[in-house]
């Protein structure tokens, strides 16, 4: 056998696979571990040391370049302080309520989320509790398990959804993905969103308590922000009226959850569907005796299927990130 | 009308019995201590009888009643209802179709989502006190499911809409093939459970229907699959249903109706991939009210000569 010329032979000088923070890991990662494996990048597992996390930070990630975060590792300003290199923050949900924005466009940070692999079955699952407390499945449900059916004849009626006006909080890709299924089952769609979609069919309504005024229902779709926080207060719930019902795949804070509570116990509102709370994962004791609530443990978008497709989307902007390629799911001003 | 005798076979809806006991002779037979001797002694009053989809009237009740005219269903299924027997007799049917349609549709999607999404399972698990945060439980994605309907009528058309807007491809079996809507036909339920990931009993309860859903099409459906019924108890083998589901042969069950109800199943009462529901498809108030308008409507149009709304026989 000849011998190779040297510049043919594979001596590139192995180059660094550039490293990507995770302080804490998101369900994403915990639950598929493996589709983060990449040529491009390798991740740097803050929460696997025993170092204080800023401590940690200041000794090993000083090049970092990209963070994966959520909401269990928000991206504040101080977290920022101590990643001097940092360009992009990603994160593994549709929400970015728990990164500092402002922050993050002043030193022109790039974020991507993945709102849109997450929208069919946020909508699905806002749906299906829309018509579990209109129909009273998970209540009727508990009266056939407890063997209650024989003894007690006939379950009290429920309500009929296609008669009613739902009103959507926030006309995003989750909105509007509820707006579409709704549509199919006779209902009418109303909306109150940041400004009026031109592309959206439904009556616009330009604040939330003129929306309830005109509602059987109110759907809450939006992002939470310093504006969307505690938007649905009493005020709002006592125009949705005694038989409203409320509907929440968003965040808890965009409901002042106390005043609700009181509206639900006290008949001023008739029924709520909530997969969010303010202080998850503590639920308010009162709703955990009342029939007319269906309570979800933040898992409306808990597929595989959705969150197979999010991992995809998370690998496919940090391996676009370091190949100097377009981002896939840049956050655009609005 | 107050001399017009009615029997009601059963407590249905009290705006109903309160209407009709307003405008005829009401009998309430399920007051009736002794039910043979009450239709000897009132069986030349009796003209019309109100059933619905627990009690109707079967043959032994119409030979006990020579001066029946009209047999009206507060439901839009007729299986409680000797059919035959009437039109021999000249004995007019009526039930209750179109008003209920979209509820019980509505209720089938809401079936798929709480067995699919796991929303009754959800919230036993919030109840119980038991979420910790970090607790990464996965339900299975619902939009672009295959939909498999069996009965294409009114209901199984309503329900194939609603699924549409959730991208579910649709599919169904019927009697014949139905040319002028664009799902996918299949000639046998066997065939279309093995093509779809959530099959709904939709269909009509007849003799050629009792246990349409046999162990055949259970293990044709799979272990990812799912069957929602919201037609009759009878349209399902319920043992074979329940032994599949006990031994996870079959993914999941959304189960409206059962073979004696009010009886059902305790074994299924443990699992945590089954809905079970209390027969609540037409179970709104505002559908309860229309239903019982249309009974009304049809026996007053009857004992005023007039056509009848809803006529069946």
């Amino acid at each position: 056998m000849e011998s190779q010329p040297s510049q043919e032979r594979n001596e590139q000088p192995t180059k660094e696979v550039p490293h990507v923070l995770v302080m804490k890991p998101p369900p994403l990662l915990t639950l598929f571990e493996d589709k983060f494996i990449s040529t491009k990048f390798q991740l740097l597992k803050a929460w696997e040391s025993t170092l204080p996390l800023h401590q940690f930070l200041t000794t090993h990630a000083g090049s970092v370049r990209a963070v994966l975060c959520s909401g269990a590792s928000p991206i504040t300003p101080h977290i920022i302080q101590l990643l001097p290199s940092l360009q992009l923050v990603v994160t593994a949900s549709a929400g970015i309520n728990h990164i500092d924005l402002n922050e993050c466009r002043r030193l022109g940070i790039a974020v991507t989320n993945a709102a849109g692999v997450f929208s069919d079955d946020a909508a699905d699952a806002a749906v299906g509790l829309l018509i579990d407390v209109l129909r009273k499945i998970s209540s009727a449900d508990r009266f056939v398990r407890h063997g209650l059916w024989p003894a007690t004849g006939d379950y009290p009626l429920g309500s009929k959804l296609g008669d009613k006006r739902v009103g959507i909080v926030g006309l995003g890709s989750i909105g509007s993905a509820v707006a579409k299924r709704l549509e199919a089952f006779g209902c009418t769609v109303l909306y109150n969103s940041r400004k009026p979609k031109p592309w959206a069919p439904y009556p616009f309504y330009s604040n939330v308590h003129e929306l309830a005024v005109d509602s059987d229902a109110l759907i809450v779709c939006c992002g939470l922000t310093a504006e969307t926080r505690h938007m649905i207060n009493r005020q709002v719930m006592v125009a949705l009226g005694k038989q409203g019902i409320i509907v929440n795949v968003a965040r808890g804070a965009i409901i002042d959850e106390k005043e609700m509570v009181e509206c639900l116990v006290h008949g001023e509102i008739g029924g709520a569907g909530l997969d969010v709370f303010e202080n998850e994962p503590s639920v308010p004791k009162q709703l955990l005796e009342l029939d007319n609530v269906v309570l979800s443990p933040h898992r409306a978008v808990f597929t595989p299927e959705g969150f197979m497709a999010a991992c995809d989307l998370v690998v496919a902007n940090l391996e676009a990130f370091f190949e100097d390629e377009p981002l896939l799911s840049p956050l655009i001003d609005e | 009308m107050e001399s017009i005798g009615v029997l009601m076979a059963c407590p249905m809806n009290p705006y109903l019995e309160q209407e009709l006991d307003k405008r005829f002779t009401l009998h309430r037979f399920w007051k009736v201590p002794e039910k043979s001797t009450f239709l000897t002694t009132h069986c030349n009053s009796i003209r019309a009888v109100v059933g619905n989809a627990s009690s109707g009237a079967d043959a032994q009740m119409i030979e006990a009643l020579p001066k029946l005219e009209i047999v009206a269903s507060f439901s839009v299924g007729l299986d409680k209802i000797d059919l035959a027997k009437c039109k021999e007799k000249g004995i007019r049917v009526t039930n209750t179709p179109d008003v209920l349609t979209e509820d019980v549709a509505d209720l089938a999607i809401g079936l798929m989502l709480a067995v699919l999404r796991k929303l009754c399972e959800s919230d036993r698990y919030v109840r119980s006190g038991k979420w910790k945060k970090g607790s990464y439980m996965l339900t299975t994605k619902f939009t672009g499911k295959r939909v498999g309907i069996i009965g294409l009528g009114r209901i199984g058309m309503a329900i194939a809409k609603r699924a549409e807007a959730f991208s579910c491809p649709i599919s169904y079996h019927s009697r014949t093939e139905k040319t002028e809507t664009k799902y996918k036909y299949y000639p046998s339920v066997v065939e279309l459970a093995a093509n779809c990931d959530i099959l709904v009993v939709a269909c009509s309860l007849t003799e050629e229907t009792r246990h349409i859903v046999n162990r055949k099409v259970i293990d044709a459906l799979g272990a990812k699959g799912v069957l929602i019924n919201i037609g009759r108890g009878p349209h399902v083998d319920e043992p074979e249903l329940v032994s599949a589901l006990v031994e996870r042969r079959i993914g999941g069950a959304g189960l409206d109706v059962f073979e004696h109800e009010p009886e059902v199943p305790e074994e299924l009462f443990g699992l945590d991939n089954v809905v079970l529901l209390p027969h609540v498809g037409s179970g709104t108030v505002e559908t309860r009210k229309a239903m019982a308008d249309l009974v009304l409507g049809n026996l007053e149009a009857h004992f005023m000569n007039k056509p009848l709304l809803t006529p069946v026989v």
